[in-house]
């Protein structure tokens, strides 16, 4: 890896008797630009797998990856901005999979107009979040409980709701929106990922040009020192939390597009999932450090190893046994450069 | 009590307070704590180890609020929920645990809670920063204290001494206070130099006008600087000295409890 070749020179250059060796180097440049190694990991393993089997690269699965990507990639986002405060949160889940409950039961059950019901689904994953801010910052439960216990209230909330059933959409219905494909020759774009795209800018933006986002790295950095500056951290937090569930509101609609229906029984790793696809993007689960392109990253690579080695014909367990990998390794290179000094 | 200086006796002090008391849980920090600040001094605050100095302050700051007494702002009695409501009235303070954010950058870390933002909509509503105008302002604002430990404002602050950390929070109490200034052990972690560049600040800022409060534990720069010394022992004032009419001694002597004040 020629990491240290990419160094654009704004690193700060350790001063001192010492001459630099090559890992101060790098230590400097992954700390100004954490997404950096995650970046080389994805370019080096897509290359790899795609020596390994040549349909890697092919439009067809390309396409499929980037399906697979948009749900995990948003969930991942929301949970993203949590993590930068420090935060956690394991209900992601189970907060997307009630309001797609209630997204698709209030249009195809009770029969509201399909735009009311969306709305009316972005508006019960609004409260999830606002739960969750509430319980951290009004009760000052630690987000890791927190939203343990959420996850099993949603969860069964969720089950309540859904009583069982699985929702089609008939073909057509605007709840299918997000799944509609654009064809690009023989790529196929779906709508849906368009959407974290677009959701990836905004945040992207925010956390990086505006007070807010500022605030949110701050809090994360160290809370008492952005309370003393005259941060009104519980707001700031509150906003956070409501903020993570409206994107997973979003991201159960995507949900419903990609699948093409809506029911509970939706893969139980999409909380870890999520947190993995974050800490490999160089998101520092001690808050603080990390930008959302890493997370990007991150969702990215955990689809790459999962679609790489099945087109390998490598066992799921040894995809689990990679991602494990990649986060421990992930999280030892947070804990070094987190060393920094000049 | 003895209340300072004859000359400031007919002067109004524009932070004062009265009887603060203060406890985390079993332990009394502030037990009726008084205070007085007049305008265009320098107050030093000196006091043992645990007398309760940063908790006087941290009351006179917002940091944390008193469960009795009250606490005087030009006369006017006020009431600090947040480390935000002192600083819109002008009280802008260096902690003793310098309140920084690590991660950020040394001009994020000057404006962090008051932004420089883009005119406009941009600014006013989606809150975008001037990053440009930041760091430019940051960098003749340092130059002009004339820290120059502080060479790149875009560096992190934790890759910062805890000196130069030091010298950050410094800048930015002084930068934005325009009523009280308050320094909680500003040259804890300097060494001689930066020392004497920090009490070059706070003369600066007394020259302007600004009142301050310095606590500290480095006894020959509390006597050339102080106008008047705030003895804290205990967790009340045990006395108010002037460096013209008392020696290091008293001051050790009153602070330690061996002479009565
Ligand atoms: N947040 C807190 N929680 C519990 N006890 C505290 C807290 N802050 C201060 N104290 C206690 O209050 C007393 C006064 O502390 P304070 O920090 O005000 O002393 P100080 O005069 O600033 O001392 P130093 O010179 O060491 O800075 C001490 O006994 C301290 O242990
Ligand atoms: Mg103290």
């Amino acid at each position: 890896m020629t990491v240290e070749a990419t160094d654009t020179g704004s690193g700060p250059p350790p001063e001192g008797a010492k001459a630099p060796t090559i890992g101060n180097r790098v230590q400097h440049v992954l700390h100004a630009h954490p997404s950096l190694g995650p970046l080389v990991v994805l370019v080096i393993s897509a290359i790899i797998f795609d020596l390994i089997n040549g349909r890697f690269f092919s439009a067809a699965n390309l396409s499929i990856m980037l399906q697979e990507v948009a749900v995990i990639g948003l969930l991942a986002l929301g949970q993203t901005v949590i993590i930068l405060t420090a935060g956690i949160d394991l209900a992601v889940g189970a907060a997307m999979i009630l309001a797609q409950m209630v997204m698709a039961g209030l249009a195809l059950t009770s029969g509201w107009p399909v735009w009311l019901a969306i709305a009316g689904g972005l508006v019960v994953a609004l409260v999830t979040g606002l739960v969750d801010g509430l319980l951290v910052t009004r009760f000052k439960v630690p987000p890791f409980i927190g939203t343990l216990g959420t996850l099993g209230v949603f969860t069964a909330l969720g089950l309540l709701y859904a009583n069982g059933q699985t929702l089609t959409p008939s073909a057509g219905n605007f709840l299918l929106w997000p799944g509609n494909l654009i064809k690009i020759g023989s790529f196929s774009l779906m709508t849906g990922v368009i959407v974290m795209l677009v959701l990836y800018l905004i945040v992207g933006y925010a956390l990086g040009r505006t007070a807010w986002g500022k605030h949110v790295y701050a809090v994360g950095d160290d809370p008492e020192a952005a309370r003393l500056v005259g941060i009104n951290t519980a707001r700031l937090l509150l906003s956070v939390y409501v903020l993570a569930g409206l994107i997973y509101g979003i991201a159960a609609w995507v949900q419903i597009g990609r699948v093409g229906d809506a029911s509970t029984n939706i893969s139980s790793t999409l909380n870890l999932d999520s947190i993995t696809a974050a800490v490999i993007g160089g998101v520092s689960l001690f808050g603080g450090r990390g930008i959302v392109l890493g997370t990007l990253f991150g969702a990215l690579i955990v689809q790459v190893f999962q679609n790489g080695l099945a087109l390998a014909g490598v066992q799921d367990l040894y995809q689990q046994l990679a991602e494990g990998l990649l986060v421990i390794a992930a999280v030892a290179v947070d804990q070094w450069i987190r060393k920094v000094r000049t | 009590m003895n209340d300072g200086s004859p000359a400031n006796a007919r002067k109004e002090p524009v932070l004062s307070a009265t009887a603060l008391r203060k406890a985390y849980g079993r332990v009394e920090a502030l037990r009726g704590a008084d205070f007085e600040l007049f305008p265009g001094e320098i107050l030093a605050v000196i006091g043992d180890n645990g007398a309760g100095k940063s908790s006087l302050i941290k009351c006179l700051s917002g940091a944390s609020s008193p469960d009795s007494g009250e606490i005087y702002l030009d006369g006017k009695k006020v009431t600090f929920r947040s480390p935000q409501d002192a600083k819109d009235a002008g009280i802008e303070t260096v902690y003793q645990t310098l309140a920084v954010a690590p991660a950020l950058d040394i001009a994020s870390n000057l404006y962090l809670g008051r932004e420089i933002r883009k005119s406009g909509l941009l600014g006013s509503v989606l809150r975008h920063m001037d990053i440009a105008r930041m760091r430019r302002e940051a960098r003749e604002h340092v130059n002009r204290l004339g820290i120059q430990t502080l060479q790149d404002i875009t560096q992190p602050v934790e890759t910062l001494s805890g000196g130069q950390r030091q010298a950050v929070a410094v800048a930015r109490a002084a930068a934005f206070g325009s009523k009280v200034v308050i320094l909680d052990e500003p040259t804890a972690a300097l060494g001689v130099r930066e020392s004497a560049q920090v009490a070059a600040i706070i003369k600066q800022l007394r020259d302007h006008g600004l009142p301050i409060v310095l606590i500290s534990h480095d006894m020959p720069s509390v006597f050339e600087l102080a106008d008047r010394i705030h003895v804290q022992r205990l967790g009340r004032r045990a006395a108010v000295l002037s460096p013209q009419t008392h020696t290091m001694e008293d001051a050790v002597a009153i602070m330690t409890g061996a002479r009565a004040a």
